[in-house]
């Protein structure tokens, strides 16, 4: 089956919002995948991929609660859909399997 | 409670003053993203970006926050952030709302095809009436304006007021041009003599063609304004000159090049082609002149012109143009003595020369004995109106149908209201389905038009075209259609749009008694309008009948007449007479001085015994041969034809009854009339001959004998043989004794008839407008009626099954359209009386309306009323009542 292609910034993002469960907004998840793999990352970056992946109906979306530090702005919170827990889901097979038929001395050497 | 607790949302957000003091993100980067943001995000990214500058103000300080937020701000200038989301927008919605509109009014249209039909075919035939006579008057109303100098260009009148009644002469004499000319030079740009547009011969070479043209001063092309195509408007200064219209020179020359070519006229002059001129459109006053030879040259081949250049002799037509500064009304009050000045004998009849107009000629020719101008205005008004009416029938119609037509759209309306629709939107929608209806019957009129625009020029005696290129048109056409619609329209966009859905939905709703009125009043006016024209109709008809069948006196059948245009015609007489006679095809012939069609010369200098001094007498005189009596058939009530076995015939003199009756004499036959001094014997008294107008009275007439005086020869033609072998014998004989002029001749019942063209023209039109009228009301009712026969389908199921007839459903359906048009008929006497009566008035010899006339077209109306009205009736009546009981 062929799958929606996901680039590699898009599939951090959407394993991020996976991580984050109902807590996923351009802020936290900017921090998070900051967090997790240590570059640096700008919102806007973040906001175009969410944007793509909802676009791709990878994730979903629904106007969250405001605060004050926000200036009274709503946040727009984002959840990963089926279609992207089943893209996820496929690109670990795929992986999986492209790691499972490494020879083993290649695989030693590149450690 | 404190605000703080009520609203405890608004003080997290908005924190107390001392706060507010906080650092803020760049004011100009908070403005450009909110510029360049879409909306739908502008929300969730200025949030984050907001959170992202507290947190880095509490770990950065504020510096650095600001710096980051402005290039946070400029980071998000991506695709994806400007895009603004697709919204399906209003233009849209309203483009897929009109075109349901149009797709429920084609529906609708097929639905109901035969009240389609009814409600475009009427307008539509309205419409093409209205556009035909629209066109008409348009041309009345442009004539003569092809001439550039349109509004400077006058005909020299002279009006006179002999025994308190006007008249009016066109005929001047030669030195009141030559006066004008000189001592008015002030006042005149152009003065020009004219010789009146006659049949002359052309002949070049062999070819022999009858043209009509004119002998004109040489400032005639510059006052016309001759549109030349060769040669110059100087061409007509040379003497020896002629000016042709492009159509002459073509019929004469075909493709040679006809400047400088020699042209005879009449066989005995010899002028030079000077130029050719674009001819004259048809509806301009000098049509017919289709060659211009100099008025010098007429002056100089005529020799009883010179003599008769006196102020006595008015034979002449004179043609002016005034100065760019004068106006007419100063310039005839200058003129207007001229005569009396000049003719002091004259005073009597307090004559006066005075300006007639161009613009005035068309429309009003004439003056009446009141001196109140009349002329073809008053068929511009008749047609104007008769239209108007014809298309206000049509409206009528229209809007009566679609109104009708328009309650079973109840339902609707309550639906689309249910559904959302405003009720600017139905109003809308009725609208423009109605004015979709006119646009189709606008198309369709044109249609029309095109299709009987030839025939219409033949009875209307019009070149009329379609005025395509007119922009007048184009918006009186348009402007029209969406008048109509929108007035149409008016009743279900105003009046079903503010019905409330549930009263209609459920049910409930009837429209009120009150909805039918305006229906009943239209239809009433219909039908008034219809049976006055039909009154009219009859009545034009009537007349023109009656004076048809007046006795004229003379016998018109299978006789002819010859214009004597050549010289060589003249002192043949026996020659002639004896050659056609023994042709056998030719009874009699005589030569006069005028056709028995056309009254000549009226003139005065006679003196009968008994005759009162005081009294200005006029008598028509024609000069006649021995043999005209016998030419002509004329019927003797007293005495005897003329005869040459009495050589004191020549001093004799034939009267009219009219003339007796107007001298008063007592057994005339025997006694002695002076005609300018010399005696004349009456030898005999005919019966009145119809010469002029036959709606006129006779003219009192007398004949004398004289060879010299003729002008037209008149043929007998021998009844026993076909006419066609006659003419072929007759034109050998022409041939022979007139080689120089084409055999022309007229017949003289045609020539007869020729006297009511206009009354015939009139006649034919308004039966056209009054079949239409009658045909358009007729849909109308036919529609109305099965509407009413539709709506009341229920009712006539009942009826029936509870035992009424065929008969009495029938009565029922039908009374009441008789009854509109017995009121119709209330309204339509007075009115059509008055006008015909006024009609029938300007015709001396006319009919008395007579009751019948009335009674028998209100016959006719209620009969086609009831035939329209029967088929719906009997059909509903007719109906099988399970059909139209079982539903609901």
């Amino acid at each position: 089956m062929k799958r929606t292609y996901l680039g590699e910034f898009e599939e951090i993002v959407l394993l991020t919002v996976a991580i984050m469960g109902d807590k996923a907004y351009g802020v936290s998840i900017t921090e998070e995948i900051e967090e997790q793999t240590g570059r640096s990352v700008s919102v806007s970056a973040v906001h175009a991929a969410l944007h793509r992946l909802e676009e791709k109906n990878m994730v979903s979306s629904y106007m969250g609660d405001a605060t004050a530090e926000r200036g009274g702005r709503r946040k727009r919170l984002f959840s990963v859909t089926a279609l992207g827990n089943r893209t996820l889901d496929e690109i670990r097979l795929l992986r999986n399997r492209l790691w499972d038929n490494i020879p083993l001395r290649i695989f030693s050497t590149l450690q | 409670m404190g605000l703080r607790a009520k609203f405890p949302m608004l003080y997290t957000l908005y924190p107390k003053k001392k706060n507010m003091q906080k650092p803020k993100p760049p004011r100009w980067a908070d403005q450009l993203l909110e510029w360049f943001c879409a909306p739908h995000l502008l929300e969730e990214v200025q949030g984050d970006l907001y959170e992202k500058f507290q947190k880095n103000l509490r770990v950065f300080g504020e510096k650095t926050a600001r710096q980051e937020y402005a290039k946070g701000v400029l980071s998000f200038i991506k695709p994806f952030a400007l895009r603004r989301k697709k919204e399906v927008s209003t233009e849209l919605y309203i483009q897929i709302m009109i075109s349901n509109y149009f797709k429920v009014a084609f529906r609708n249209l097929l639905k109901y095809k035969g009240y389609s039909f009814i409600n475009i075919f009427g307008l539509a035939s309205g419409m093409a009436v209205a556009i035909l006579i629209g066109l008409w008057i348009y041309d009345e109303l442009s004539y003569n304006k092809y001439y550039q100098n349109y509004n400077r260009i006058a005909k020299v009148m002279q009006g006179a007021t002999p025994n308190g009644e006007f008249g009016v002469g066109e005929h001047m004499p030669i030195p009141l041009g030559t006066t004008l000319k000189t001592d008015f030079s002030h006042d005149f740009t152009y003065v020009v003599m004219s010789s009146w547009t006659g049949e002359h011969i052309l002949a070049s070479g062999d070819k022999k063609f009858m043209k009509t043209g004119n002998y004109l001063s040489s400032e005639a092309p510059d006052m016309l304004t001759l549109k030349m195509l060769r040669g110059t408007r100087a061409g007509l200064k040379d003497q020896n000159s002629i000016l042709l219209s492009e159509s002459v020179a073509k019929s004469i020359f075909g493709y040679d090049d006809p400047m400088g070519k020699i042209v005879r006229i009449d066989n005995k002059l010899d002028v030079k082609v000077t130029g050719i001129y674009e001819d004259f459109p048809y509806n301009t006053e000098f049509r017919d002149m289709t060659f211009i030879a100099p008025w010098d040259l007429y002056v100089s081949s005529e020799s009883w012109i010179k003599p008769n250049a006196n102020w006595g002799n008015n034979s002449w037509q004179i043609l002016a143009q005034i100065a760019p500064k004068a106006d007419f009304e100063t310039v005839s009050k200058k003129i207007k003595n001229l005569r009396v000045k000049n003719v002091p004998e004259a005073a009597y009849m307090k004559p006066e020369i005075f300006l007639h107009p161009m613009s005035r000629w068309h429309l009003y020719g004439g003056w009446d004995k009141f001196r109140n101008p009349e002329g073809r205005i008053q068929y511009v008004w008749l047609f104007g109106i008769i239209g108007i009416f014809v298309l206000l029938l049509a409206c009528i119609n229209f809007m009566n149908l679609s109104t009708a037509r328009s309650e079973k759209r109840a339902k609707e309306v309550g639906i689309r209201k249910a559904i959302g629709s405003v009720r600017s939107q139905l109003v809308i929608q009725f609208f423009s389905e109605s004015i979709l209806m006119v646009a189709f019957a606008f198309l369709f009129s044109l249609m029309a038009v095109l299709l009987m625009l030839p025939f219409f020029n033949e009875v209307a005696d019009k070149k009329l075209s379609l005025l395509w290129n007119e922009p007048l048109f184009w918006l009186a056409g348009i402007g029209f259609s969406l008048l109509t619609g929108l007035i149409a329209g008016s009743y279900p966009a105003i009046y079903l749009s503010s019905f409330q859905p549930i009263k209609v939905l459920k049910g409930t709703f009837r429209a009120g008694r009150l909805a039918a009125i305006p229906r009943k009043v239209l239809v009433v006016t219909q039908f008034t309008v219809s049976i006055t024209l039909i009154i009219g109709t009859i009545i034009v008809f009537r007349q023109i009948q009656y004076a048809k069948n007046r006795p004229i006196g003379y016998d018109r059948s299978s006789m002819i007449t010859i214009g004597m245009n050549t010289p060589e015609l003249y002192g043949k007489y026996s020659v002639l007479r004896d050659e056609l006679k023994r042709t056998g095809a030719v009874v009699e012939m005589a030569t006069s001085s005028s056709p028995t069609t056309k009254l000549g010369s009226r003139l005065i200098g006679f003196d009968w015994p008994g005759k009162n001094p005081g009294f200005k007498e006029q008598f028509g005189v024609i000069a006649v041969t021995h043999d005209f009596g016998k030419t002509v058939g004329w019927q003797f009530t007293n005495g005897r034809d003329f005869s040459r076995d009495f050589s004191t015939d020549s001093s004799g003199i034939v009267l009219n009854e009219t003339a007796v009756r107007y001298m008063g004499l007592k057994d005339p036959v025997g006694k002695t009339i002076k005609w300018n001094g010399n005696p004349y014997q009456v030898i005999g008294i005919i019966k009145d001959m119809v010469m002029d107008s036959p709606f006129d009275p006779v003219y009192q007439t007398v004949f004398i004998l004289n060879y010299n005086w003729s002008s037209v020869i008149s043929i007998k033609l021998n009844p026993e043989l076909s006419t066609n072998e006659s003419l072929a014998k007759v034109e050998e004989v022409f041939k022979k004794l007139n080689p120089a002029s084409p055999f022309d001749y007229k017949f003289t019942d045609q020539q007869y008839a020729i006297k009511f063209s206009t009354e015939d023209r009139i006649g034919k039109l308004a039966t056209f407008f009054a079949v239409l009228a009658i045909l358009i009301s007729c849909l109308g009712l036919f529609g109305l009626a099965s509407f009413v026969a539709e709506q009341r389908i229920k009712e006539i199921g009942i009826r029936k099954v509870l035992g009424a007839t065929v008969f009495s459903l029938w009565s029922l359906l039908s009374t009441e359209f008789v009854l509109f048009v017995l009121v119709s008929l209330l309204l339509a006497v007075p009115i059509s009386y008055y006008y015909m009566s006024s009609w029938l008035q300007k015709y001396t010899y006319h009919i008395e309306i007579s009751w019948w006339i009335f009674a028998l077209s209100g016959l006719g109306a209620i009969l086609i009323t009831l035939l329209t009205v029967s088929y719906q009736a009997i059909k509903a009546a007719l109906m099988n009542p399970v059909k139209t009981l079982k539903n609901e």
